[in-house]
């Protein structure tokens, strides 16, 4: 079981406010999802490498020439909130970057 | 300053350097407007760089060489076995995908050394570098209010270099030594404009003090909000100051980041950062892995242009240039290499230096608000050749040359055929100067009589009537000589 002050303090970090309910709420349920997950740890991994990737690609790039993007309208098409030519979002105050 | 001596500044050096490429590290769009074009906000934008969901990064080529270079320039180690991107988790409204692509435990280079020639202190430090990787820029926040932000998404996705040194200053002036000569070389082999006022290059200073000769560091701050390499030296010795009069109080530091207020010349603190940890790092599932091939690495070493700490040496040793000539020109690469080329057309290096960094580089400066460089100046180097040549064998003086230059700096004419459509060559024709002598001394008979008579004082007012009548065209000596000739001769 995950305590309370874990769960405040990843929903601090995705900045979502939880009330007390909530918290109960995903303490269980991100509690069985670690659980669910701490599975794997029967597995014997001992001859295995550390894998990021599994698809065998590698060295992928491209060159460095430049292309037009979206234009701007096209671009904010589905902003909820616009101010002229930029996208408007509500201040962050919490702590952060 | 007795409090200074009890204690051990200790500084280390975080730079973010846009690189200069034409496109972003993830995807096509174009890192800046193009020429001559206003920046408009929200135009240079993808799905990508958008974070939309359903896209994928590919990663730019010249970005990860450029890095490379950087990293062979400071004589890191090049993983040429596994590089991993990773993504830094943190929500922000300045990172459209929840995550910023950077690298963590696996960077691209690691384990340099940059030897820092401190002028002002008489020495020279060697800074070890941690590591030198790859990540991508944030958008950019403005201010709307007191309760919204505006979002810029043209930043977003543009390469940014991180390069970490680890904590070998020892004081403010070392720790902008070590920003100014770094960013000599990020110039010098094309990787980042590294200009600290447009924030192509920005720095974080890490500061500590601790007792003389302690082994633990002490309480650790990072300043940041430094425009300037000026702004960094400052922000490093209020610091310094603000720490050795706790510690002589016996308080305790809060180990936090601050932001440097340049007018008031003081760091405020700001908000608490989140611990490392808190950015989840987990390798990037939408990148295959890279293993920069040897021979990648190789071909780019051999093709490592000519670094600065060379180039001053070579100006100083091969060309005889002052130390200061020789620093001034390294600055700026495109100086350094606008100067090679003026002296590559037959010039001797000291009139090449002292015009190059005079005359051309303030005519340059008057222009440099608008982004002009050397290599965008009208007058290419073979047009300045010319005119130092003008110069150097009398046939213009050093005024009518300046104004010469003035005049083809920006327009490129051949400063010869401007000497010569306007007559502005000296007066060298002894006949001409000798019909200006004898036709000023026949308009001022008092004067002649005066000088005559022994009262010599005189004689400077004519040279100056002559060269008037010749408007300053004529050769000092040659006038002279004709005057005293006339003068002493014919009694
Ligand atoms: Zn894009």
């Amino acid at each position: 079981m995950i305590s309370r002050q874990d769960v405040e303090h990843v929903a601090a970090l995705a900045r979502l406010g939880l009330s007390a309910d909530e918290i109960d709420l995903m303490q269980g349920q991100l509690s069985r999802i670690l659980e669910a997950v701490a599975q794997l740890r029967d597995v014997d991994t001992s001859q295995i490498g550390p894998t990021a990737q599994v698809i065998g690609l590698e060295n992928v790039m491209r060159e460095d020439e430049a292309r037009a993007g979206l234009g701007r309208e096209l671009a904010l098409a589905n902003a909820p909130l616009r101010e002229g030519p930029l996208l408007r979002v509500p201040v962050i105050l919490e702590e952060g970057r | 300053m007795a409090v200074l001596t009890r204690y051990e500044t200790v500084i280390g050096i975080e730079v973010h350097a846009q690189l200069r490429t034409s496109s972003k590290m993830f995807c096509s769009c174009p890192t800046g407007a193009a020429a001559g074009e206003p920046d408009e906000p929200n135009t240079r934008v993808c799905p990508v760089c958008l974070g939309l969901p359903g896209t994928l990064p590919v990663i730019n080529r010249r970005a990860v060489e450029l890095v490379i270079l950087t990293g062979l320039a400071l004589e890191c180690h090049v993983e040429t076995d596994a590089v991993r991107f990773e993504r830094k988790n943190y929500f922000y409204p300045d990172l459209p995908k929840g995550y910023q692509i950077s690298q963590y435990a696996l960077p691209l280079c690691s384990g340099g050394r940059l030897s820092v020639p401190v002028p002002s202190e008489g020495t020279e430090v060697l800074v070890d570098i941690t590591r030198a990787h790859l990540e991508e820029d944030t958008a950019r926040l403005q201010h709307g209010g007191r309760d919204h932000s505006l979002v810029d998404f043209n930043r977003a996705g543009v390469p940014l270099m991180e390069i970490v040194t680890e904590p070998d200053l020892r004081s403010p002036a070392q720790a902008r030594a070590y920003g100014e000569a770094l960013r000599d070389i990020l110039r010098h082999i094309g990787a980042s404009d590294g200009d600290m006022e447009t924030g192509s290059m920005r720095i974080e200073g890490n500061v500590s003090l601790r007792p003389m000769g302690a082994a633990d560091l002490g309480t650790k701050v990072e300043v940041k909000n430094l425009n300037s390499f000026r702004s960094l030296e400052r922000a490093m010795e209020f610091e310094v100051a603000r720490h050795a009069e706790a510690l002589g109080r016996g308080e305790q530091l809060t180990q936090e980041t601050r932001g440097w207020d340049e007018g008031k010349g003081r760091t405020v603190s700001q908000r608490s950062k989140e611990e490392a940890n808190d950015y989840r790092y987990f390798p990037e599932p939408d990148l295959p892995p890279l293993r920069p091939a040897a021979e990648w690495v190789a071909r780019l070493r051999a093709g490592m242009p000519e670094l600065p700490v060379a180039r001053r040496t070579r100006y100083r040793q091969s060309l005889g240039l002052s130390a200061y000539d020789a620093a001034v020109l390294t600055a700026d690469v495109e100086l350094a290499e606008y100067f090679d080329a003026v002296v590559a057309e037959g010039v001797a290096p000291k009139p090449a230096a002292n015009w190059v960094t005079g005359e051309f580089s303030r005519l340059l400066n008057a222009r440099a608000a608008d982004g002009l460089r050397a290599s965008g100046v009208a007058l290419r180097p073979a047009g300045l050749a010319e005119l130092i040549a003008e110069v150097e064998s009398g046939a213009v003086s050093t005024t009518t040359a300046k104004t010469v230059l003035a005049r083809t700096f920006h327009a490129g004419e051949s400063p010869r055929a401007i000497i010569e459509a306007e007559e502005l060559g000296g007066l060298s024709d002894t006949r001409a100067i000798g019909e200006a002598v004898s036709e000023v001394l026949a308009n001022h008979p008092a004067q002649v009589a005066e000088y005559r008579s022994g009262k010599t004082q005189i004689y400077g007012f004519l040279v100056g009537q002559v060269m008037r009548h010749t408007a300053g065209r004529a050769d000092g000596r040659l006038v002279d000589e004709e005057l005293r000739r006339q003068l002493d001769g014919e009694q």
